[in-house]
């Protein structure tokens, strides 16, 4: 192995090492060879799982640290910097405190339903984790179909949402689950059909083929410099996919002002950690499709030479998006009900489907032009 | 590919785990005193109030209409089904190909315009 494609790709490359050298010890032990294909297939699987399971949480600690941060600088204060050196000690602090604090079960709830509602919760966020591009070739599953499946992972939050607020009896609860629920199927169309703008422009639903069509020199190949589809397409994305994880400004569930804190009002300790978790394991995941799928994911200069730079796009353009949602946070009020449903369901969704129209109509046109230009041509 | 649906079977036993294992963790280390006070429902303090002494009295009434919002969603939902291969299908690129779309959008909007024209959009 060359060891320049090592240090420029080291991630990749150690994958690759371990996974021959296993399927050479295997080998040179006497396993048959199909066998130790399943054997190599099944351990570079449960690696690969870990490593992203080990990810997942980090990520979100310090998500959670990069908003305190953030929203308290630009309401001028400091924000947390006092554990640790700049307070970067302070998510494993707050992890701990989820840990220790007790749990209460108010009486009346709907046991089974109460405990699963965290636990379903979290479970689709760390599924769509699987298809996530972290860098070149660096996709946990190159799923044919991942575009499509980060979508039904996505609604399956619904569920959760309704029956944490079902299974509370709290009437608080109950009215900001019904209305999550109303909210997040409502956002979810919007959201799907922005995404189909990006599908159709490249012709795929696999996501590392959407990424992999946005090359071009200095990001132009980006889906959101296909003026005018691509921007309108990225802000009603952005727009929908905030008011599909709940949050600021579209965090009507858990108005405070009006419905204590929403379908978790009866959720204290660990539930309501992994209640957390998710929120910002989801805020994390939309940032980095819509880095992928509108902003070219890895793709950034001189990333063909040298590999291991795409994390370091990946990330940097995740993270940008990221702290605009946070910015969302320090700088608008919370709109009311009636103003959000009319907001998808009058303007969004209208301007979506007559978005795709408007894509398809100038690809089709495109193309006929590139094909007459040839035939005039010779 | 039928590889990698295995490895997402894998994923989606370990996204199970996932959260497991800190409710178990924090169920090992948290303290146990439930008090009568501590265990009632969240309120402004007092008993809830039955107005139907028989029934179990935070079932509130919700609009109806919240049910129409959950049609609509089904109608667009089962469009996507449609739109996606469509979309993915632009080797195929013809005329006939955008004019498809827009008929089949068409069916779509004419939905959605009777709702908004019948006040089924309006949250009050």
């Amino acid at each position: 192995m060359d060891i320049f494609s090592f240090i420029f790709n080291p991630f990749v490359g150690l994958y690759n090492l371990i996974r021959d050298g296993l399927t050479q010890l295997l080998l040179a032990a006497g396993v048959p060879a199909d066998t130790t294909r399943l054997i190599v297939f099944f351990i570079m699987g449960l690696l690969v799982v870990t490593v992203v399971l080990i990810l997942a949480p980090v990520m979100m600690m310090y998500i959670t640290l990069l908003e305190r941060k953030v929203v308290a600088r630009m309401q001028d204060r400091v924000g947390p910097n006092r554990v640790g050196p700049l307070g970067l000690l302070q998510p494993i602090a707050d992890m701990i405190k989820f840990m220790v604090k007790e749990d209460i079960v108010p009486e009346g709830v709907d046991r089974p339903v109460h405990l699963l509602a965290p636990i379903i919760a979290v479970v689709p966020v760390v599924m769509s984790f699987a298809i996530i591009q972290f860098g070149v070739g660096m996709g946990a599953v190159d799923l044919n179909l991942g575009l499509l499946f980060l979508l039904a992972m996505g609604s399956v939050a619904t569920i959760s949402v309704f029956m944490a607020g079902f299974g509370s009896h709290n009437k608080f609860a109950l009215i900001g689950g019904m209305r999550a629920a109303a909210q997040i199927i409502s956002y979810e169309i919007p959201q799907i059909l922005a995404v189909a703008v990006p599908v159709l422009l490249a012709g795929s639903i696999s996501l590392s083929q959407v990424i992999q069509a946005q090359s071009g020199a200095f990001g132009l190949g980006w889906f959101f410099w296909y003026i005018p589809v691509g921007p309108i397409a990225f802000f009603v994305y952005l727009l929908a996919a905030t008011a599909e994880i709940n949050r600021v400004p579209f965090d009507l569930p858990e108005a405070e002002s009006e419905l204590v804190a929403g379908y978790h009002t009866e959720y204290s300790g660990m539930k309501f950690g992994l209640f957390y978790l998710a929120e910002f394991l989801n805020t994390f995941l939309i940032s980095a499709i819509g880095a992928s799928i509108f902003f070219g994911g890895w793709q950034g200069p001189f990333v063909q030479q040298i590999p291991a730079l795409g994390i370091l796009y990946f990330f940097g353009k995740t993270i940008l998006l990221i702290i605009v949602q946070l910015w969302f946070r320090g700088a608008l009020p919370r709109i009311r009900v009636d103003q959000l449903m009319n907001f998808g369901w009058k303007r969004l969704v209208p301007i979506t489907l007559a978005l795709i129209l408007f894509t398809a109509a100038f690809l089709w046109f495109y193309r006929g032009v590139l094909l007459f230009l040839k035939g005039y041509g010779g | 590919m039928l590889e990698r649906y295995a490895l997402i079977g894998l994923f989606a036993f370990a996204a199970v785990t996932f959260p497991i294992v800190p409710l178990i963790l924090a169920f090992l280390f948290r303290p146990k005193k439930p008090t009568r006070l501590k265990q009632s429902t969240y309120e402004c303090g007092i008993e809830i109030q039955n107005e139907a002494p028989e029934a179990e009295s935070i079932w509130v009434q919700f609009r109806v209409q919240y049910y129409i919002y959950a049609i609509l969603f089904v109608v667009f939902d089962i469009e996507v089904v449609f739109v996606y291969p469509w979309a993915v299908a632009t080797n195929q690129m013809s005329a006939f190909w955008v004019i498809e779309m827009a008929i089949f959008m068409l069916i779509l909007v004419g939905a959605l315009a009777y709702a908004w024209r019948k006040n089924l959009l309006e949250w009050v």
